[in-house]
């Protein structure tokens, strides 16, 4: 096993450029949120006048932005439920607004990013002649690589979910920092029990899975956010710039209905995986306990969708949940106790 | 549907007048069967599940661990017994464990069972007739035709192929078309719950029928025969494995070879193994089949699965003693540190020849120590790589009472401590040693240190419902699959005589779409249908109709109309 020590130098580089774009990109998504308000504020202030529900649906451009305190809160529910089944309107009428400059700046960062990141990820497998995802710091960077990726198939399709944009690249950026930092390993081949084709198989989906879980769990919390604000429009009026609750419900819930199947996939080739390996198909080793928890969190979200009275917030609040499980697996299990799936091969 | 399921809350009081005791009974049994068939009690355990597994993911759990529990219950001597107590060491064996899955299995076969009858039910029946406004569906769309409306619905029916479809006639030559499409969701539903419980099942048999077994053998050409219990170091019956009647298979471990990398790392592990299968044992054949049992792969004969789980080392001692007789001491020392393989261990010998009882009880040696695959060299030997390459023992040489005949269990890697400490079983040299070095005793008895063995551990597995599971969990993973992406979707058509005066055509094509789920992409497929079936008409300008209905964008769909 042949380790190409300067192909692997290449790889970290290319990961600290990966991240370094991405803050950048998150600071321009950032500013443009932060635009959105201000513009928000002086349309509101200009227009002064208290306009009916219907009203505000009628002048598109302006329902959204007026959340704070000037409007009734039947006024903004309404308008919101409005947006809730046609577009968002885009949040100024003017053409290309300076934070629409800002915001398509980050989505062209973003995309880069994306290509050095891969790229790092490729490079690394190159270097350790194997999949790039043998230990921590690896399988986190290809979380990330996933998460960015969905987002970035979800801003295709959906463009106007663009303002979402620093939002899902903070919780990618911490999990990116703490891969560079903590999570270091020196590229090196993977220890006896890990070569195995079902490392590429097992691993891969785990991967995929909880990188679109990661955008299902942001997305969710904008949603319980933004459905305060909903509800009181004194509150939280950042999150008045958001898409509406709905829109956000609606992301988290078919980025789960996608990323659930991928897990159920990657729990039961760990099984199989670990009948060859260990002795047993299922021994409630640490890390297998951890990830039924998760799955089974995931189940109560399917299933709370589909519960009278559980739809909204309960559920999304255990999607929550079930992403906060997905980290702990990540971190807690890998770090801290001590089991079969020990390889972490943190140092 | 799921409506049809839930019981509705508050409903559970008696009813006011005054009933039976019986009846009584009846509507108590009645609302609690449904109250545990509600989704929101399967919610409600589902989320029981997930926190009651949680323990198992934060303290050491015995089954996996035993070690980890004993480490614990030192550390934390208030805590750690109530918690032992609660069972919180071994969740998934626990009653309260248990209770919550089995509530869980009910509540899901009561609510499967019946959901799958009126699934079937609901597959024969025709798809419902159109409703009277499909102007108000999140979906629709309006244009003229040229065709009279039976060819208008002819044209639909063969474009809906895969559809189902009713045809109906409306008073004033009206005719309707309904189609239905995504049955197999619900299909996925079913099957991805049903196989739940196949799993489950599949989970009980194994734990019932099958058995695990740990044995060491010293990789030198030894022999191990599935013949009993008594072959095994350690062995873990299933509840109705009395240990009689195991496949017999035998085999030989003749080699075994680790590699490592420069840093220490394990490279490879390999074991080359000889086996018979229970039917050569039993024909007597002398035709041993080869295998070579590694990490990840392990060797499959009969219905039992054989792991190569672990290598260690064992120093072989050759004893001569004053009279010239000779004893071999070989017997596996365990790894105290896994990367370097420090080993320790105690090999213990009998002098030969001595019948009187006392005698023996002062004669009996114990070589124990250290042994360092790679030597540091030094006084202080330890091991610096896991390999063979410069191997030392550092050991202590005792003589006297073992304690074997005292009756208590003793460790096969220690000497008892209690001899040692009653002065009945002194040491009488300390010596580091290589390969081919002696220790000579005061009495003239010489020890030597010939080399080294590998032993393995070996772990055989029997379960017998393996591979039902893994079909449930393969059906399973499959049903959830299709749950999850087949959209159901309903599909109308009425065309209706035109108007003289309506300008375009001779029929007046409506159309109306919903979705019953809130998967999206509904939208797009029935603008598709839109553009085919009621293309826009000539004098409805350019633009022609990419989206019939400007007020549902096409991306979404509301959240579906199950359950309310
Ligand atoms: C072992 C426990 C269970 C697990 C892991 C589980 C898991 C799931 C999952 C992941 C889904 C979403 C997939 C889909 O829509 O088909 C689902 C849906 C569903 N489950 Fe379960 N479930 C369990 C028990 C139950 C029980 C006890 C009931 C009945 C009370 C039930 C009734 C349903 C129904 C009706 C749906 C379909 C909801 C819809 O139409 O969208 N499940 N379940």
């Amino acid at each position: 096993m042949v380790v190409d020590a300067g192909l692997g130098q290449f790889g970290d580089l290319l990961f600290e450029s990966a991240l370094v774009i991405y803050v950048f990109a998150m600071i321009l998504h950032a500013v443009e949120h932060a635009l959105l308000r201000r513009t928000g504020a002086e349309e509101e202030s200009a227009a002064r006048v208290p306009v009916a529900a219907g009203a505000t649906a009628g002048t598109a451009g302006m329902s959204g932005t007026s959340g704070t305190s000037g409007l009734s809160s039947e006024g903004a529910a309404a308008a919101a439920d409005l947006e809730d089944t046609t577009e968002p309107p885009a949040p100024t009428r003017r053409p290309r607004s300076r934070a629409e400059r800002f915001g398509r700046t980050g989505v062209s960062l973003t995309v880069l990013g994306f290509a050095l990141h891969l790229a790092m990820l490729v490079v690394r497998g190159f270097a350790a002649q194997r999949v790039p995802w043998g230990n921590m710091y690896e399988f986190t960077a290809a979380i990330s690589l996933v998460a960015v990726g969905a987002w970035l198939v979800v801003l295709r399709r959906r463009p106007e979910l663009r303002r979402l944009g620093a939002f899902v690249l903070l919780p990618v950026i911490v999990l990116m920092f703490l891969a560079g930092t903590v999570l270091y390993t020196q590229t090196a081949p993977v220890v006896p029990a890990l070569r195995s084709y079902w490392l590429a198989i097992h691993v891969s989906a785990a991967v995929i899975a909880s990188g679109i879980l990661l955008l299902a769990g942001v997305a969710s919390v904008l949603y319980l956010l933004r459905r305060v604000h909903e509800n009181d429009p004194s509150k939280l009026t950042w999150t008045s710039r958001l898409p509406a609750a709905d829109v956000l419900d609606r992301v988290a819930y078919r980025a789960t209905a996608i990323a659930f199947p991928i897990w159920t996939f990657a729990v039961i080739t760990g099984a199989i995986w670990a009948e060859a390996a260990w002795g047993r198909y299922w021994g409630w080793d640490p890390k297998e306990t951890t990830a039924f928890i998760a799955w089974i969190v995931y189940a109560c979200y399917l299933h709370a969708r589909s519960t009278a009275g559980w739809r909204g917030p309960r559920a999304a609040a255990v999607n929550v949940v079930g992403f906060a499980v997905m980290i702990f697996n990540l971190f807690f299990v890998n770090l801290v106790v001590t089991g079969l799936h020990s390889y972490a091969g943190v140092g | 549907m799921t409506s049809t399921l839930q019981a509705p809350p508050g409903e559970a009081g008696p009813p006011p007048s005054r009933p039976s005791r019986a009846r009584q009974a009846l509507a108590l049994a009645r609302n609690t069967w449904r109250g545990l068939t509600s989704m929101r009690t399967a919610l409600i355990l589902l989320f029981l599940l997930a926190v009651a597994a949680l323990p198992g993911a934060l303290l050491p759990q015995r089954t996996p661990s035993p070690n980890a529990v004993d480490d614990y219950l030192t550390q934390n001597p208030t805590l750690g017994p109530v918690f032992d107590d609660l069972g919180l060491f071994d969740v998934f064996a626990t009653p309260w464990f248990a209770a919550i899955y089995l509530l869980l299995f009910v509540s899901l076969i009561g609510c499967l069972v019946p959901r799958s009858f009126e699934h079937v039910r609901g597959l024969r029946a025709e798809p419902v007739s159109v409703p009277r406004s499909l102007a108000r569906l999140p979906h629709h769309a309006r244009s003229t035709s040229g065709d009279d409306p039976d060819a208008v619905v002819a044209s639909a029916r063969k474009r809906l192929r895969g559809w189902k479809v009713a045809v109906r006639s409306e008073p004033g030559g009206v005719r309707t078309l309904s189609a239905e499409k995504g049955a197999l969701r619900e299909v996925g539903n079913l099957v991805f719950h049903l196989s739940l419980v196949a799993l489950l099942g599949g989970i009980a048999v194994g734990k019932l029928f099958g058995y695990e077994g740990q044995v060491i053998v010293m990789a030198d050409g030894s022999e191990f025969c599935n013949a009993g219990i008594y072959a095994y170091d350690s062995f873990r019956p299933g509840l109705q494995v009395d240990g009689t009647g195991l496949d017999p298979f035998c085999m030989v471990v003749d080699d075994f070879r680790a590699t490592f990398r420069p840093d220490g790392q394990p490279d490879s592990f390999d074991a080359a193994v000889r086996y018979q299968d229970t039917d050569a044992v039993e024909r007597g054949d002398t035709a041993w089949a080869p295998h070579d049992l590694a990490v990840n792969d392990p060797l499959r004969v009969d219905g039992e699965r054989v792991y190569l789980l672990g290598h260690g080392y064992a120093p072989r001692f050759t004893v001569t003693f004053p009279n010239g007789e000779q004893r071999v001491g070989l017997i596996q020392w365990r790894p105290v540190d896994q990367a370097t393989l420090l080993s320790e261990g105690a090999t213990k010998i009998d002098p030969p020849g001595v019948t009187d009882e006392a005698e023996r009880r002062r004669s009996q040696l114990a070589i124990t120590g250290l042994f360092a695959p790679t030597s540091s060299g030094g006084g202080l030997v330890t091991s610096v790589f896991p390999a063979l390459n410069d191997p030392e023992v550092a050991v202590d040489v005792l003589r006297g009472d073992l304690g074997l005949d005292s009756g208590r269990a003793q460790s096969i890697f220690e000497v008892d401590r209690n001899m040692v400490e009653q002065g009945r079983l002194v040491r009488v040299a300390r010596e580091n040693v290589k390969p081919g070095g002696e220790i000579a005793l005061d009495n003239g008895t010489r020890i030597r240190f010939d080399g080294v063995e590998n032993w393995v551990s070996l772990q055989v597995s029997h379960d017998p419902a393996q591979t039902a599971v893994l079909i449930a969990a393969i059906a399973l993973l499959g049903g959830l699959t299709l749950s999850l992406t087949v959209r159901r979707r309903r599909f109308w058509v009425r065309a209706s005589p035109a108007e003289p005066s309506t300008t375009g055509g001779r029929t007046v094509v409506s159309l109306g779409g919903l979705a019953r789920t809130d998967r999206a992409g509904y939208g797009e497929e029935f603008g598709r249908l839109a553009a085919e079936l009621a293309p826009p008409h000539p004098d409805a300008g350019e633009q022609g109709r990419e989206r019939p209905d400007p007020d549902v964008p096409a991306q979404d769909e509301r959240e579906d109309d199950d359950g309310r």
